[in-house]
Order: C-alpha cells, then sequence, then structure tokens
C-alpha cells in the first residue's frame, strides 16, 4: 500500500476528493456571489438559501409523488412528471434562475440608490423567508435523493478507486466555472457586463439595456447556485438548512480571493476546498475551522485578498 | 460606507440638556425608566429580564453601526461567549455573580480586540463579511471545545449571592439587579456617544478620509468602539446566562448575529431609545409565536425585508423625525 507522510494513500485520496467536492461547490457558489456582487453591488446573502432550493427542486422532480401527496393525499400521480436527475440538472437552474429574476424585479431593484450594506440586510431577510417556509413545509431532517444510475459505482483511476459520482461533480463544477469564465472573459456579451461594470452610464448611453442585464446577472448567478444546488443533493441530504452552512464558509473564501477576478474565484474555491481535506487527513479537529484561520492568515498578510485589488 | 444617517441635525445650541439628553430625549428616558421600575409588577419578571439582556445587546451593537457605520454580522460571538464564561466560571469557580459577569464582559471585549482588530484591516461589506466569518469560527470552536457543553452548553447555572451576600434565587431580586447592569451600560453607551470621543467617531461614520485628513487615526477611534461594543454585548450575554442558568450554542450561532441585527433596523440605528424599543418588539413576537416553530425564522424575514424596503429609520427613527427631534 502507497503511503505517503506515513498516512495511507487510500484515507489521503479519499479525503481529497471529498475536499475537491466541497471546494467544487465553493468555486460554484463563491463565483456566483462575485458575478452578482460586479454587477449589483450587493453580497447576495440568499445564495446559500437559492442553493437549497436547487438541491429541493431537483428532489421535487426526482420524486413528484412524495411531495405531492403531502399536499393532496390521494392524488395519483403521472410518471412522466418524475424527470430524474439529468434534466433537473438543466430545469432546476433555469427555475430557481427565474425565482431570482423575480426578486430582482420586485425588490432588489429597489436598493440600488441606497447604501450596499441594505442589500446585505434585505438578502439575509430573504434568505431568513426561504429557508423558514422550506423549514415549515419538509421539516429540518434531510430528504434522501440516490445517486442516478449511470453514476453509481466507482471508477478505477489507477492509483485510487473514487466513486464515479464525486468525480462527475468536480468535472461538471469545474466545466460550468470555466464556461462561466468563457462567457465573461471571451464573448460579446461578456465585455459588456464587464463594461457596465466598469461604468453601467456610459454602456447605456451607447444603447444596452443596463436594467436588463443586471436583473439577468442576478438571475445567472443564482442560477449557477441552483445548479451547485442540484449537484450536492445526492452527496448531502437534501434538507433546508443546507445552504445556510455553506455560505457563511463561502463568504470566507471570497475574503480570501477578493472578487475582482472570476479565475481567483473558481482558483480559490479548489485550492480551499483541497486545503479543507487534507486538514481532515492530518488534523481533523481544525477541518471545520481550517478556512477561517486561513482567511485571518490572509487578511494579516495580504488584507484585499490573493486576488484582489486594494480597496 | 456606513448607514445614511436618518437624525435631522441640530446646528443651533441646545437650549436644555441634562446628562447630554436633549428634553425629547430626557422625556423619553424618564419614561423608559418609569417602564422599567413599573413592568414586573404587571409583567413576567422572567421575560422582561430577558428583554432588558437583548435590549443592552442590542444598544452595545448600535454604539458600531449607528454611531461610527460599521456593520458587524457576528456579534454573537461575544455575547455568547461571554455567556459561556459567566455561567462556567459561576458554576465551575462557584464566583459571584458581578465578577462573573465581569469577567463574561471582558472576554467578550478581549475576542473584540482580537476579531475587531482583524477586520477593520478591510471596509464595508467586507467587513460585514469577516466578522460574519470570525463568528462562525468561533462558533465551531463552541461546538468542539469541552468546556461548553457541546450541544448540552452549560446547564442548572446557579444564579448565586451578589457580593457573597444578597440571594438572586427570587426572580424579583434578579430583576434589580439586572435593571441595573442595564441602565448603567445604556447610560455609558449614552455618555461614550455624546463625548468627544463619540464626535470623532460620527466623524468617521460621515467621512473617514477626512476624520483621517483632520489628524484622526481612524482605526484606532474604530477599534476602541469596536471592544466597548464587544465587552457589553459580553455583559448582556454573561447576564442572561444567569437569569435563565444556561448557556448553549444558541447564542454562539449566526441567527443571534441577524437578529441583533433585526433588533436595531426595526428599532432605528442610530437613535438611542431604538434598540430598546426594537429588542422589546422582537422578543415579543418570539414569545408570541413561540409555539409556531419556523414561523418565527419567517417573520423575522419578513421584518427584515419590510424593514430595508420601507421603513429604514425604524420605529424610533420615525418617532423623532414626526416630533423633528432626535431621540
Amino acid at each position: 500500500m502507497i503511503s505517503i507522510f506515513g498516512v495511507p494513500g487510500p484515507l489521503l485520496f479519499g479525503q481529497l476528493s471529498l475536499g475537491l467536492i466541497n471546494g467544487a461547490f465553493y468555486a460554484l457558489l463563491s463565483l456566483g456571489l462575485a458575478v452578482i456582487f460586479g454587477m449589483l453591488n450587493i453580497i447576495n446573502f440568499a445564495h446559500g438559501a437559492l442553493f437549497m432550493l436547487g438541491a429541493f427542486a431537483a428532489w421535487m422532480m426526482l420524486t413528484p409523488n412524495t411531495w405531492l401527496g403531502m399536499i393532496s393525499p390521494g392524488l395519483s400521480v403521472p410518471d412522466w412528471l418524475a424527470i430524474g436527475y439529468w434534466p433537473a440538472l438543466i430545469v432546476a437552474p433555469l427555475l430557481v434562475g427565474a425565482f431570482g429574476l423575480l426578486l430582482e424585479r420586485t425588490v432588489i431593484r429597489r436598493l440600488y440608490k441606497l447604501d450596499h450594506l441594505y442589500g446585505l440586510l434585505l438578502t439575509f431577510g430573504m434568505a431568513l423567508i426561504i429557508e423558514g417556509l422550506a423549514r415549515n413545509a419538509f421539516g429540518s431532517s434531510g430528504m434522501p435523493y440516490r445517486i442516478p444510475q449511470a453514476l453509481s459505482g466507482p471508477v478505477d483511476l489507477g492509483f485510487m478507486f473514487m466513486p464515479k459520482y464525486r468525480l462527475w461533480v468536480v468535472v461538471a463544477a469545474a466545466g460550468m466555472c470555466l464556461l462561466t469564465w468563457f462567457v465573461i472573459e471571451r464573448t460579446q456579451l461578456g465585455a459588456r457586463l464587464r463594461a457596465a461594470t466598469e461604468n453601467p452610464d456610459l454602456v447605456q448611453a451607447f444603447g444596452v439595456n443596463v436594467p436588463r442585464m443586471i436583473s439577468l446577472t442576478y438571475a445567472g448567478g443564482v442560477a449557477l447556485a441552483a445548479f451547485a444546488g442540484v449537484l450536492a443533493a445526492p452527496i448531502y441530504s437534501v434538507n433546508p438548512n443546507m445552504g445556510s452552512n455553506f455560505i457563511i464558509t463561502v463568504f470566507a473564501v471570497v475574503v480570501i480571493g477578493g472578487m475582482g477576478s472570476i479565475l481567483g474565484s473558481i482558483v480559490t474555491g479548489f485550492g480551499l476546498g483541497i486545503v479543507e481535506g487534507l486538514t481532515k487527513v492530518f488534523y481533523p479537529q481544525a477541518s471545520a475551522t481550517v478556512i477561517f484561520v486561513v482567511m485571518v492568515i490572509v487578511l494579516l498578510a495580504r488584507p484585499a485578498g490573493l486576488f484582489g485589488k486594494a480597496a | 460606507m456606513g448607514v445614511t444617517t436618518v437624525l435631522p441635525r441640530t446646528t443651533a445650541a441646545r437650549p436644555f440638556s441634562v446628562f447630554g439628553f436633549s428634553s425629547a430625549q430626557a422625556v423619553a428616558f424618564l419614561l423608559l425608566l418609569a417602564a422599567i421600575v413599573l413592568a414586573p409588577f404587571g409583567i413576567y419578571p422572567v421575560f422582561l429580564m430577558k428583554v432588558l439582556c437583548f435590549a443592552l445587546f442590542a444598544c452595545a451593537f448600535n454604539l458600531l453601526i449607528g454611531f461610527v457605520g460599521l456593520l458587524s454580522f457576528g456579534h454573537a460571538a461575544y455575547f455568547g461567549m461571554g455567556s459561556y464564561v459567566t455561567a462556567w466560571t459561576a458554576k465551575t469557580w462557584g464566583l459571584t455573580p458581578e465578577i462573573a459577569i465581569l469577567l463574561g464582559g471582558l472576554t467578550g471585549g478581549l475576542l473584540g480586540c482580537v476579531f475587531g482588530a482583524l477586520a477593520i484591516r478591510r471596509q464595508g461589506l467586507y467587513f460585514a463579511m469577516i466578522t460574519l466569518a470570525l463568528a462562525q469560527m468561533n462558533y465551531f470552536f463552541c461546538l468542539q471545545a469541552p468546556f461548553t457543553g457541546g450541544e448540552d452548553g452549560i446547564q442548572q447555572v446557579p444564579r448565586g449571592n451578589l457580593f457573597g451576600l444578597i440571594s438572586l434565587r427570587s426572580d424579583m431580586a434578579m430583576y434589580v439587579v439586572v435593571a441595573v447592569v442595564f441602565l448603567v451600560f445604556f447610560l455609558l453607551i449614552h455618555r461614550v456617544v455624546h463625548s468627544p470621543f463619540g464626535q470623532v467617531l460620527k466623524a468617521i461614520r460621515e467621512n473617514e478620509p477626512r476624520a483621517t485628513s483632520l489628524g484622526y487615526r481612524t482605526d484606532d477611534y474604530k477599534l476602541i468602539a469596536f471592544v466597548l461594543s464587544t465587552f457589553i454585548a459580553g455583559i448582556a450575554g454573561g447576564t442572561k446566562a444567569l437569569v435563565f442558568g444556561i448557556a448553549t450554542l444558541t447564542d454562539v450561532n449566526y441567527a443571534m448575529s441577524g437578529e441583533v441585527v433585526l433588533m436595531n433596523l426595526l428599532g432605528g440605528m442610530g437613535t438611542i431609545f431604538g434598540p430598546v424599543i426594537g429588542a422589546g418588539i422582537i422578543q415579543w413576537t418570539e414569545n408570541a409565536l413561540a409555539g409556531a416553530g419556523a414561523w418565527v425564522t419567517v417573520t423575522q424575514g419578513v421584518i427584515f425585508v419590510a424593514c430595508v424596503l420601507m421603513f429604514r429609520r425604524g420605529v424610533v427613527g420615525e418617532i423623532a423625525a414626526l416630533i423633528k427631534r432626535p431621540l
């Protein structure tokens, strides 16, 4: 058996792969936060709640008879409603994104003239409402979500066996991050978006509909959170508190990386996931706090964040 | 940065002033005093003590958000650690209540000194996120540390004898202590805010670069205000631990940090009496909805959204605007 620093290889690689998965979620969520912050100047505290909504949407699409039965017992549910994992991966982010669009159009829009702190307070309130309602509807305990058939079982990577689903999460999240990066940095839409971040008035003067762009940016960031939620559903049990546990850690990730750079968010997210995984191997007591400790160190050494410009 | 000031500025010299209170504030303070004296004869004292503890916590928070413009989203850390240390020292070492509470406050202040020094390295939204993340780190620490009792918390904490002499077992005796603690620190905050030091804090809130250019080390002022606020938050937490005889993870959780923000938002940030009114209303709704489970969370969320969208001055801020006098 391979042993690295006195730690058996399978344990090390197992925790590393778990760390990578957490890192994938950190990357997707902090990316969404950064994109929204760039356009709206708002820290979206509801991001965790919307991540949770994505997971619940996926769960509803997997087993519609369970929750429709809760609403009206004895209802016969047609089989086609249970669309399963793969369509949910697309439909859930679209639905939650549409919900985000609605939130931006009706509520968040009213805050742009105010101090940015009000945005944080407002989205915190929205998170409380969404999570409270979810707890009322589904209880605090988790709903199981089985791994789709095609992704169950392990895959042999040569040096270790990795559950197929974990590999899929890392690949899918990295793919989605790169896609987002590509759209923002390499397309015309992204160029307009970046220009509007710098100077919305000027971009508007060129005939670009900036308010619509802001709405769509919020919807897009939210859809990223929901996509992460669907990916997370089979790994963590689907429960109303899954988002709030994540979001505060993601805030620390954002502080560490700085919100200035898209690629920076992605790298920081994955990197911190790996750091967390390694801590679980070498000093498990600190695994819950290690990201915050890293944040403290970064604040002391480089207050603007690893990829941030000085504020 | 900072929350826009909602109070009308009075530039003219005030004709009437007692202990820094204007006439309207003096009337409001007398009303508050009368309410504190009379309320225990009509309302369950334990509930009143809870309200007073949270009111003090909210006032400590207001010192930062209202007068320095710093949004600390992790004040539960100092409140909760104060509560843990008071409970632990009172139970394990058998310290008298006044010393236990003081130690709780010192713990809050010490923690605030460390966390504050880190957080003021960034500004605005980052400051809020950093304080929140540090509080979450503290939460995980409390979850694992042996002295906090983990999920069970520290239970059956004795109220003990004040100065080793007066038993606080009866609710009325405890109420007097809580009321005195509240009033002392309420007046202290008021005094600080209206001192030359407080004027500098307000200058930082309004325009930090200008305060710097006038020669003030703004970071030092912010840190001192932060430590003072966290010290008082620790006192409030310690007092609450003795009232209920219990210190748990609820007090260090992020939800508690959100609650104290809500009390200030609802009551009126930057007013002197707003946090007290906000704490009263929030505690009352929690009491009324106690059996309704997660509806408490939903209600708090709705109040948050409603306040931010159309009621940013808060209850006391609206009254102050109505009578055109700062409260």
